[in-house]
């Protein structure tokens, strides 16, 4: 059961702006019926002030895809073509006050539905998806739209581009190119680290090897079935027993050695690290 | 509101029968049957009771029934133990419409280094036959293959698989999960190595899980650490649900021939009273083979989470092989390995019945269900012109 809002339920148990409209303006059509959901959005504008007098839609999707469909067309009456194109696939889904994580692909195609009926007015091609440019098989989902909505709504990791494009979710198979494409994208702005602090005072010092030692290395180990306890640091040496699987593990020299690099690289070059016995 | 209940392939109601069972030992008599005192002792005795009562509703000897927590773990354990005792064979065969307790088992395997075979179906669910025994080899330690599938009903042909495999020494476990209650299910008939059943959902509580294992079968235990079921699965019993799941069997064995004949009816008046009113709809899976109480039904055009939300309205539960109700963005598994088109996938709902559904509850679907069929099918932009659309 999805945790759908209420007003997410009470759109989709009575959605507005239901059908189309004869004479529209625009018509903008988006989705498939083998992915799972399509959209089609009818506006018709005002000649004097090129306003947006009416919008309807037909949807054929999940509640979720209904409410966002119902809620564009709400949303979007009264205004120019150029400021509906300032309503982004968040504001849909807060005017519901909210959709849950792996429905908003309901409202990207919401946002679509909107650029490619104003791009039909406008006389504008939608672009097409060029040979070799379509990464999601399974979902028809472009390397374009994947960088698009990646960048409009801040996303990082595949799960997220999966929850919003529905790429990757399929087969599969796209999993790689998707974590590639994002690599490509983000790594034009790179996480900024923080600087190492040049002097360190000996509760600092141990602070901060604590912290390492909790949040990135007994996480790595963990997942392997093995663990670290810190026993004691002293100066620059730093004494951990290995716990759980890495206990005889022959890799344990490589593990303690690994732990050290990180520390040096994190802490301070001098670092010692030695199992304890 | 009372709902109407109409999933029962996903779970069942614990019987009162069964619950009133059961009580006693999650109040008073909550020892531990492998106690030396009297107190925990006793129930030993009990469980050997519940133990003789499911091997009763399979034609079984109580020995050869292990209890578990769930149909999942046996699944794993009847195809973990096949493959642990033949340590040479790396090749385990399967069908490509199992539940994920095997499916996603098998996947497991083969990224292990197993060569898997999943056996195909055709547009009716019906098991491609020829394609599975030509992938009988002498490197195939176990053959795993459903009694009923749980999103269409349909029944596979067990006796006749089970048959062929004994006769060329191949391991056989089948997941009757689905068939358990509904079924008669004769063991001393049935040449299987392996069986799988699921407590709740033959109306008694979640948490229990049976696996057969025919005597003389060679046995490997998954689950490790006391001497509990005879060293074949270790962990404190559960008590109460096994008493419960005794209860159930009983009455099952009581109830079969009831429910084979009035759950099909109900069954069937639901699905001809929605196949004539709501137009473009159709049945999923092999309707001459099939569980009396299931039906899959899709209506094209439209979405099946949207229609089941609609249906919540009303009260009425139903589930849906659509991609929205998955959990994934892919729709059912089944379906498209049935090459069901994609319309109809989406569209697809399963109603399935047990012994406390009423013939009002089924009309009361029949009443509601084709205003939610209509008033979705004018949100939707298919269907108008009569788009056909290619499968797949």
């Amino acid at each position: 059961m999805w945790e759908y809002t209420d007003k997410v339920k009470e759109t989709f148990l009575k959605p507005k702006n239901v059908g189309e409209i004869s004479d529209a303006d625009a018509v903008g059509e988006v989705g498939s019926i083998i992915c799972g959901d399509a959209l089609k959005l009818f506006l018709k504008l005002d000649k004097e002030t090129g306003k947006i007098i009416d919008a309807k839609f037909q949807t054929f999707g999940c509640a979720s895809a209904i409410a966002s469909s119902s809620a564009l067309t709400e949303m979007v009456k009264g205004k120019t073509l150029d400021e509906a194109l300032k309503i982004s696939n968040q504001d849909i889904a807060d005017f519901l006050g909210g959709l849950p994580e792996q429905k908003m692909h309901c409202s990207v195609m919401g946002r679509e539905a909107l650029e490619a009926a104003i791009a039909n007015y406008r006389g504008e091609k939608i672009p097409q998806k060029e040979e070799g440019k379509l990464v999601c098989k399974c979902f028809d989902v472009s390397e374009e739209k994947i960088r698009k909505v990646a960048v409009e709504n801040h996303l990082t990791t595949v799960d997220e581009i999966t929850n919003f494009t529905k790429a990757g979710g399929g087969c599969g198979e796209c999993i790689p190119q998707i974590e590639l494409i994002l690599r490509d994208l983000w790594s034009l702005k790179p996480p900024e680290k923080p600087p190492k602090p040049k002097k360190l005072t000996n509760l600092h010092k141990i602070a901060l090897i604590q912290e390492i030692i909790e949040n990135e290395i007994r996480p790595g180990l963990q997942a392997d079935n093995g663990d670290v306890e810190l026993i004691d640091i002293e100066g620059s040496k730093v004494t951990l027993a290995l716990r759980g699987m890495c206990t005889g593990c022959m890799m344990s020299d490589i593990t303690i050695k690994g732990i050290q690099a990180k520390l040096r690289e994190m802490v301070s070059e001098d670092i010692v690290v030695e199992a304890y016995q | 509101m009372n709902p109407i209940y109409l999933d029962n392939n996903a779970t069942t109601r614990v019987a009162p029968e069964v619950l009133d069972e059961m009580l006693p030992y999650l109040r008073d008599l909550y020892g531990n049957p492998s106690s030396m005192h009297t107190f925990g002792g006793q129930l030993y005795r009990k469980i050997e009771g519940a133990r003789e009562k499911v091997a009763g509703l399979l034609n079984a000897d109580p020995e050869e029934i292990i209890f578990m927590s769930c149909g999942t773990e046996s699944d794993n354990t009847a195809i973990m133990s096949a493959i642990g005792s033949l340590p040479r064979r790396k090749h385990v065969i399967t069908t490509r419409v199992e539940h994920p307790a095997v499916l996603n088992f098998c996947r497991h395997l083969a990224r292990k280094g197993y060569r898997v075979t999943f056996v195909p179906v055709n547009n009716l669910g019906q098991l491609d036959m020829d394609f599975l025994f030509k992938s009988v080899d002498d490197d195939t330690a176990v053959v795993s293959i459903m009694y009923a599938n749980n999103e269409t009903g349909v029944i596979f042909p067990i006796a006749e698989i089970a048959e062929k495999l004994k006769e060329r020494g191949v391991l056989f476990h089948t997941d009757a999960v689905q068939a358990g209650g509904k079924l008669p299910l004769d063991l001393k008939e049935l040449p299987v190595d392996m069986l799988s059943l699921s407590g709740h959902k033959l109306h008694a509580p979640k948490g229990i899980g049976v696996l057969y294992v025919r005597r003389g079968t060679r046995f490997s235990p998954y689950v490790i650490g006391g001497h509990q079921e005879g060293g074949r699965r270790a962990g404190t019993e559960n008590v109460a649900s096994i008493i419960g799941l005794g209860k159930a069997c009983e009455l099952a064995a009581q109830f079969l021939h009831k429910e084979a004949t009035d759950l099909k009816v109900l069954c069937d008046r639901l699905e001809n009273a929605l196949l004539k009113c709501c137009p473009d709809a159709r049945i999923n899976g092999d309707i001459e083979n099939r569980l009396p109480n299931t039906t899959n039904m899709s209506f094209e055009y439209i979405e099946g989470e949207a229609i089941l939300l609609r249906l919540n309205e009303f009260g009425i539960c139903a589930s849906s092989g659509s991609a929205c109700t998955s959990g994934s963005l892919e729709p059912s598994h089944v379906l498209r390995a049935m090459g069901i088109p994609y319309t109809a996938v989406h569209g697809s709902i399963r109603f399935s019945l047990s012994r406390y559904n009423t013939q009002q509850e089924i009309d009361k679907v029949i009443e509601v269900m084709p205003g939610v069929i209509r008033e979705l099918r004018e949100y939707s932009p298919f269907g108008r012109e009569k788009i056909v659309c290619p499968p797949q």
